[in-house]
């Protein structure tokens, strides 16, 4: 960081005399050094430079070995945000194409050149309303979304100089300025609205109970965690988004009149009967389970975690110790998630073992390249058919010495509470929906997000929430 | 290596670049510093009897991000004494004798007051004067400026005066600000100018901040109309300029002035018949530096075109300006689209529907809006791949209906891609045939 700022006019070396050309008169105050101070006693040893003079330093690359922990584990942000003259100036490169790709390609239609162009005529809350009219879960998006593959990946700049529009981070710039200026989203009042159950605070959830309170009916959401969110409060990287920036998405929809009862499972302490009776229709949005098993010798030891246990963990603030050396299994998305957040938690040594080669893995290319830069070690062709205390064993005879051991191979289907439904249809243990309607077998319940699609991004799951929220409506009138 | 030297009724200089009039040549330590970044000549900052100025000053247009597209000023003329600026112009032609230095004046219109501000300007050795007919703000309410530039016999007769005593080469700056700038450049020539300098600023309100509702510039809360210049003005300057090169009643030396930023619009300014350039927002926004790339970039073209010097093609489109009558009716082009380069934003496709003539197609949609419709009713998801093409899918690429297109040049013009929409010929052999020929026959 500067500690100084001299504001010494630049040009006075280069002039035939130190006299101002113009007056005559000798430089004056302008060619005193001025050190300017805010604060009392700290700028007696720390001189802070005048807010304008300086730009504020970019985040910490580096994370300290030794994690914070309270209220929440700062990690340092994956894509900070842009400030207001970079997004007006990223905003301007857009081109405002006609029925533009970026828009097609995102699951939830928003008018990306819409709300680009809103940024840049200086309409910020214009362009966040153009977003969460199409996504209530905008703020969730605008991090998570691997838009690389989605609207950036469609942006036709790749054609002319291969650097697609920032839209993931001017999505977060609207999105910050309306929860900032405390946005508020529509919603309707009205006599005798009919009900709507929501199983699962997730964003599925949280996009269809939105949506049906737009048009006034009366929504419960129901989950079994103590907090609402789903997978954006207990499943994301850190790195990417926190549970408080969940909660504030989570209250935002909380704002238009729709209940939360958490820690309430569904088929448990509330039966489906009493849900059947007291609901005009239910959304399932329940999400997956947990981790699936390798089903090998020694996954009980108590070194070996589950990675959506892991990672759910150190969310709240009660990070499991990992040692100085992991091996995560697996080759997804959160199998690198638990990988990096191993790193950044203090581990010095993080391998990722996957059974096939470099090529197969399920992960995004960026997230890849991102465990690379995060100095993550990948072990390929690996099988592990043991695990001990000391680490893994593989098929191939490689035994990876480590202390810690995630697994992170996919999570596995609800089952038991799914086949509490007798008359929806169940194919490889996930729902079966009209795709138009999110609507299933059993014409009250709806259903939307990774219990239908097996797992896919959060704007998936908004997407179908507000797909289904459509279908209730349609259905109920 | 082109030569670059110009000679401009009778003021030498070593190159065609000269400062304008106003602020970047207000005082000797400027105008020194803008000669050894290389600049030609420069016209000083308008001397007469010191003003008082206000502030703010000076305001812009922006556009996209783009800083100063268009500069406005209530500035008025020089604030400094009158010999203070004459003893500094001594100095300056001591220390730059190759230089051009051109006295600007603006003075009360009294026979006297003129022929006393003349002589005392070229006893300071000043190269030629320009008389300021042109300033549209403040001193035209007090009968100078535009007041005199917008009547041709004021203008002829101060011209007049000048020429009566006055030694070196009376340049007259026109403004714009008049329904036909011809007629005071005709004014100008009855009164004995050797040259014209066009065109002065245009009267201009750039815009108005939306939370106080004053207009910019403020000055405690309140605004006047000032003059606009730099590169928003350029199209206006070309016009203005090709109208005076080409009236016979004119014929002479014109010193062009609105929007030169670079050697570009340099060419094109001599190109419609200019003499000298001269330049003040540029300058203004990036200082005097710019020069070097105005003079080796137009040394680099002239030598790939084969010009030995300005003069080699000095007002060789103008014989291209003609008037819409006596355009060819017959000479047909359309656009094509390489589907190559296209990248599918399809802002041809939306121009040609909603600004001009409905023949730019995307298969099997009878609007744009159709097409629109269609495309966000299919679900997207999350492709489960790890990489995406990039490459754009032929059903968005538009296609124009050549049998329609009335080669409008629109879509090639909001095309964001080099060489992708091109326009071509598609004469069937027709003589060619003007609108005048047509109504004759």
């Amino acid at each position: 960081m500067k500690t100084h700022s001299f504001a010494i006019n630049p040009n006075i070396h280069t002039r035939p005399s130190a006299l101002h050309p113009r007056t005559g008169r000798i430089g004056g105050f302008l060619m005193r050094p001025t050190l300017i101070f805010i604060g009392a006693t700290k700028s007696l040893f720390f001189p802070v430079p005048h807010p304008r003079l300086y730009s504020p330093p970019t985040p910490l690359r580096h994370w300290k070995l030794k994690p914070v922990p309270q209220p929440e584990i700062a990690f340092p942000e994956l894509h900070p945000p842009l400030s207001h003259q970079a997004a007006v100036t990223e905003a301007n490169r857009c081109l405002f194409c006609w029925n533009a790709p970026c828009a097609s390609a995102c699951p939830t239609h928003i008018d990306v050149p819409r709300f680009i162009k809103k940024i840049a005529s200086a309409n910020p809350l214009g362009s966040a309303e153009t977003i969460l009219d199409a996504n209530v879960l905008g703020l969730s998006c605008s991090r998570v979304c691997p838009v690389d593959v989605l609207c950036e990946g469609a942006c036709v700049y790749h054609n002319v100089n291969g650097q697609p529009i920032a839209i993931g981070l001017l999505q977060r710039h609207a999105m910050d300025h309306f929860y900032a200026s405390a946005g508020k989203l529509p919603y309707k009042t009205i006599p005798d609205a009919k009900k709507i159950a929501c199983i699962g605070a997730g964003p599925a959830s949280l996009a269809c109970a939105a949506e049906l309170r737009k048009h006034g009916l009366n929504v419960t959401i129901f989950d079994k965690r103590p907090q609402p969110g789903g997978l954006n409060t207990y499943g994301v990287a850190q790195y990417k988004f926190t549970p408080s920036d969940s909660t504030r998405e989570v209250d935002l929809i909380r704002a238009t009149g729709v209940e939360f009862r958490t820690g309430t499972a569904v088929g448990e302490s509330l039966s489906i009967e009493d849900l059947e009776r007291d609901y005009d229709a239910i959304f399932l949005g329940i999400g997956l389970g947990a981790t699936q098993p390798l089903g090998i010798p020694g996954e009980s030891l108590p070194n070996v975690i589950n990675a959506l246990e892991f990672i759910a963990a150190y969310k709240t603030a009660q990070p499991l110790p990992v040692g100085h050396s992991v091996a995560v299994i697996g080759g997804g998305n959160t199998a690198i998630d638990a990988a990096v957040a191993a790193k950044y938690l203090g581990a010095r040594h993080v391998s990722i073992l996957y059974r096939r080669s470099e090529s197969n893995i399920s992960a995004f290319a960026f997230e890849y390249e991102h465990a690379r830069r995060a100095g993550i070690n990948f072990v390929w062709n690996a099988r592990p058919i043991r695990l001990t205390e000391h680490g893994v064993e593989c098929d191939n005879g490689l035994v990876v010495a480590c202390e810690t051991v995630i697994v992170s191979i996919g999570q596995s289907r609800l089952l038991d509470t799914l086949q509490k439904i007798r008359t929806i249809e169940l194919r490889n243990g996930l729902v079966v929906v009209d795709p138009q309607t999110g609507q299933t077998a059993n014409p009250k319940y709806f259903a939307g997000g990774d219990c239908v699609n097996g797992g896919r991004e959060v704007v998936d799951a908004a997407a179908e929430g507000k797909r289904a929220a459509q279908g209730i409506l349609q259905w109920l009138t | 290596m082109a030569d670059l030297t110009s000679q401009f009724a009778g003021i030498h200089s070593p190159n065609p670049f000269w400062l304008a009039s106003g602020p970047p040549a207000n005082c000797a330590d400027q105008v020194m510093r803008a000669f050894d970044a290389g600049w030609g000549g420069a016209v000083w900052k308008t001397i007469g009897e010191p003003i008082t100025n206000v502030s703010s000053r000076y305001s812009s247009v922006d556009l996209n991000g783009y800083r100063m597209m268009g500069l406005n000023n209530i500035e008025l003329i020089s604030d400094r004494p009158i010999d203070v600026n004459l003893r500094e112009i001594s100095q300056v032609k001591q220390r730059y004798p190759k230089n051009a230095v051109i006295a600007s004046l603006m003075v009360e219109s009294k026979r006297e007051a003129w022929h006393d501000i003349v002589k005392r300007a070229e006893d300071a050795g000043s190269d030629g004067l320009e008389l300021n007919f042109g300033c549209p703000h403040g001193m035209s309410e007090r009968g100078m400026g535009s007041a005199v530039g917008q009547v041709p016999e004021y203008a002829c007769m101060i011209t007049e005066w000048v020429k009566e005593v006055a030694r070196t080469p009376v340049l007259v700056k026109l403004t714009p600000n008049i329904s036909d700038i011809r007629t005071v450049a005709r004014a100008a020539k009855q009164g004995g100018a050797d040259a014209l300098s066009a065109i002065n600023t245009i009267n201009s309100i750039t815009g108005i901040d939306l939370d106080t509702l004053t207009p910019r510039p403020d000055v405690g809360g309140k605004s006047s109309h000032g003059g606009y210049c730099g590169p928003a003005v350029k199209p206006i300057a070309l016009h203005m300029v090709e109208q005076i090169a080409s009236d016979p009643e004119v014929q002479l030396p014109i010193s062009a002035i609105g929007g030169i930023g670079s050697w570009r619009e340099a060419a094109e300014f001599i190109l419609l018949g200019a003499g000298t350039l001269q330049a003040c927002t540029a300058p203004m926004h990036y200082g005097f530096r710019i020069v070097e790339d105005m003079i080796d970039g137009l040394s680099r073209w002239m030598d790939s075109k084969g010009y030995a010097n300005l003069a080699a093609f000095r007002g060789l489109s103008l014989p291209r300006v003609t008037q819409w009558q006596h355009l060819d009716l017959n000479y047909k082009i359309i656009a094509r689209i390489n589907p190559e380069t296209c990248i599918g934003c399809q802002l041809c496709y939306t121009a040609c529907w909603d600004g001009a003539h409905q023949c730019i197609h995307v298969d099997g949609y009878v609007n744009p809006e159709a097409a629109a419709e269609v495309s966000r009713a299919s679900l997207a998801s999350t492709p489960a791949g790890t990489t995406v093409s990039h490459a754009t899918p032929v059903s968005r690429i538009p296609k124009v209906d050549e049998h329609e297109c009335v080669g409008c040049n629109l879509c090639w013009l909001v095309c964001p891609v080099e060489n992708c929409i091109s326009m071509v010929r598609v004469d069937k052999g027709d003589q060619p045939q003007t609108w005048s020929e047509r109504v004759k026959s």
